[in-house]
């Protein structure tokens, strides 16, 4: 290990490992360890055996008949893939497609009024839906059409609005959108998680309905698509596009320490009591500090940002209300039940090859807003009918308490209560810049020759 | 091209295992650069590498996967073995300590890979020994099939002649290859001995059930035919570039 490394990165979760991926790409030395033994760290998909041992330190029960251990991919983390969003690009561009296979999540549901109905898909169900009345009807298709042919640079067809100023509320009202019309396109289009957007500039929001209606588009059915054996496969693969391009892979390593010189800037890690020195560090908030009393170096480097109650359910049956869907998003809007944010839940099935035959994995999330976080998923609980078991954690969220810049110290952040990974790919854009002081281009990957 | 006929070309995934430096990779790149086109040279940045096989009731087109240097701090990835429906396990005939290593991997692909995986032991650097066969086996591959009369096969002289280099005897790698059920070889990559023969009967034993495309075989051992079936997606770009890239 006496070689140096131009990065060593830290925790093989979805952002370190398309970051590893990326920075072998562009010619970087990179050196990459996970304490766990296996890959994924927070984004990890779990079989059955490893699932209950980290929650309950047992081995799986055999009398809940679940079948056989490999046939489970159980995700920590509840995200589906926007199918035209920034994660299917980077995806594409460095063509770790070539590891993984896809499905379409079969169908995305918002929940009104204490039933479930499904999200319109196309304008015959949106004609069909229960969940707009006859003019209402009329004056969503007007927006909508609006959004169609909305173009940036022809003021003609702003229809007076200017979407960089004017509020979200603004445009609801031109359109005398009701509140219920509201909730459905803030929350379960354009996926927003309480309603802070209403009161500030549309165009983010207008942004993010165009990129749902054209996931929506391009398979039907949802906006989501999802990689067969789980989300897991996402990190391995970008870190076998890593080590393709000279990265080097050391798993089961704890990191006994962060060290730095004098002024505080990283200079090695140290491991196994050997130390590995390199340029920069990047890596996920568990490897510095986070949720430990003691700073890490005596530095306070990470820091709390809000708290996400997570619960992984196991049924034996689809989700009801859902058509016997093998996998389905469930929107429950904060509106609706007298909360900030709104609860998801996410469910697949071995349709998506990461559950045995006949059982479905549904995850309910959402932000903690009380001290009594499981009472708060209820609602959503009791939309799943019988659960076999169930597996709560409330995970708190961090975020790094600087860039990096001065100490060449990178940290990501944790996985956020999102649907879907438009948050992660910010973070590794974001984390990109900082490293490299240049923004994130992706480029089509070329197959270079050996020299 | 070989494409004037109605068979379809059925796609297998091939991993390759074995300690550094026994050559995984000039074997691979032996094999797939003695037939023309697709892909050429050893890369950087090669996702894997393709080769169809023709055989008289089949084309065979294998995706073979390089272990990416991931194996040296065993930090292999499930997604390699993942639905591998064939696995060549390399040692080196000079190195005796690495049969060793090629027998621990052969126990890690009964335990992480689909269980009808075909696992095919190879012996590489032949050449290095003194008294190879001077011609390779010309026609027929059947030469150093391990099947019914491997007794009598044994062409390439015992260890006792051929000087300092081999470690690994011909009896002793077969004999183990017999007791777990692997086909054998002893090949070289650098001359071209048996390079081939090592990927045609990989070809012949892998069962055609379980790569046959269709939607029944979804779970396990195929591949790309389970997607188009149901929900199956293509992110776009990906299909363009198959049979030909550059």
């Amino acid at each position: 290990m006496d070689e140096e490394y131009d990065v060593i990165v830290l925790g093989t979760g979805l952002t370190e490992c398309i970051l590893s991926g990326l920075l072998s790409v562009d010619g970087q030395k990179v050196l990459h360890m996970d304490r766990n033994d296996y890959y994924g760290g927070d984004s990890a998909s779990l079989n059955l055996t490893q699932l209950y041992q980290k929650f309950r330190s047992t081995p799986p029960p055999e009398n809940l008949n679940l079948g056989r251990d490999r046939d489970y991919a159980v995700d920590l983390i509840p995200k589906f893939i926007l199918s035209s969003g920034e994660l299917t690009r980077m995806l594409v561009h460095t063509d770790v497609t070539r590891y993984l296979e896809f499905k379409v999540i079969a169908g995305s549901y918002v929940y009104r009024d204490g039933r479930i109905s499904k999200v319109p898909s196309t304008e015959m169900e949106a004609v069909k839906s229960s969940l707009m009345g006859l003019f209402e009807k009329r004056r969503a298709r007007n927006f909508f059409s609006y959004l169609q042919s909305w173009k940036e640079e022809d003021p003609a067809t702003h229809q007076g609005l200017d979407v960089n100023k004017c509020s979200m509320k603004e445009v609801y009202t031109k359109f005398g959108l009701e509140p219920g019309t509201q909730d459905f396109i803030g929350h379960a289009m354009a996926l927003y998680l309480d309603d802070d957007y209403i009161n500030k500039p549309a165009r983010p929001t207008i942004d993010r309905i165009i990129l749902y209606t054209r996931s929506m588009a391009r398979y039907g059915k949802s906006p989501y698509i999802y990689p067969l054996y789980g989300l897991g496969e996402l990190p391995q693969a970008f870190a076998r596009l890593s080590a393709i391009y000279g990265g080097t892979y050391m798993l089961d390593k704890t990191i006994e320490s962060i060290n730095v010189d004098e002024n505080g800037v990283f200079t090695g890690v140290t491991s196994g009591g050997e130390t590995v020195r390199a340029k920069k560090v990047i890596g996920d908030p568990s490897y510095f500090g986070a949720g430990k009393d003691m700073a890490e170096g005596g530095k306070v480097r990470v820091v709390e940002t809000g708290k996400v109650i997570r619960a992984i359910c196991i049924l034996k049956h689809p989700i009801p209300g859902t058509d016997d869907a093998d996998s389905v998003q469930i929107i429950l809007p904060q509106g609706q039940l007298g909360r900030r944010n709104d609860i998801y839940i996410a469910a697949v099935s071995s349709a998506h090859n990461v559950a045995a035959p006949n059982v479905w994995i549904a995850i309910v999330s959402t932000i903690v807003e009380t001290s009594v976080p499981e009472r708060e998923i209820l609602p959503a609980i009791q939309l799943l009918g019988t659960v076999v078991d169930k597996f709560v954690s409330v995970t708190p969220l961090y975020a790094p308490t600087s860039p990096g810049t001065e100490d060449d110290v990178y940290i990501t952040k944790s996985y956020d209560a999102t649907s879907h990974f438009e948050t992660v790919v910010d973070d590794v854009s974001d984390v990109w810049r900082r490293v490299k002081g240049e923004e994130l281009v992706l480029k089509k990957r070329d197959v270079e020759l050996a020299a | 091209m070989a494409d004037e006929t109605p068979m379809k070309a059925v796609q297998v995934k091939l991993v390759l295992l074995g300690e550094a430096a026994v050559g995984k990779s000039s074997l691979v790149l032996r094999f797939v650069q003695n037939d023309f086109n697709e892909n050429t040279s050893p890369t950087i940045g090669a996702a894997f590498l393709t080769q169809r096989c023709r055989l008289e009731n089949r084309i065979v087109k294998f995706e073979i996967w390089d272990t990416a240097g991931q194996e040296r701090f065993h930090s292999l990835a499930p997604m390699y073995y993942r639905n591998a429906a064939a696995a060549v396990v390399v040692y080196d005939i000079t190195k005796s300590a690495s049969l060793e290593k090629a027998k621990a991997w052969v126990k890690e692909l009964q335990r992480q890979a689909n269980p009808n995986i075909i696992i095919a032991l190879v012996g590489n650097k032949l050449d290095l020994v003194s008294d190879t066969p001077s011609e390779p086996p010309t026609d027929g591959s059947e030469v150093e099939r391990d099947e019914e009369d491997e007794e009598t096969t044994p062409k390439p002289a015992e260890s006792t002649e051929d000087g300092d280099s081999r470690q690994v005897s011909i009896a002793e790698a077969e004999t183990y290859a017999k007791e777990c059920g692997l086909l054998f070889f002893e090949a070289s990559a650098k001359v071209g001995t048996n390079v081939n023969e090592v990927f045609t009967e990989i070809a012949k034993a892998i069962p055609l059930d379980t790569i046959s495309p269709k939607p029944a075989a979804a779970a396990q051992g195929a591949r790309k035919p389970a997607t188009q079936a149901e929900g199956g997606v293509n992110l776009g770009e990906q299909q363009a570039k198959k049979g030909g890239c550059c």
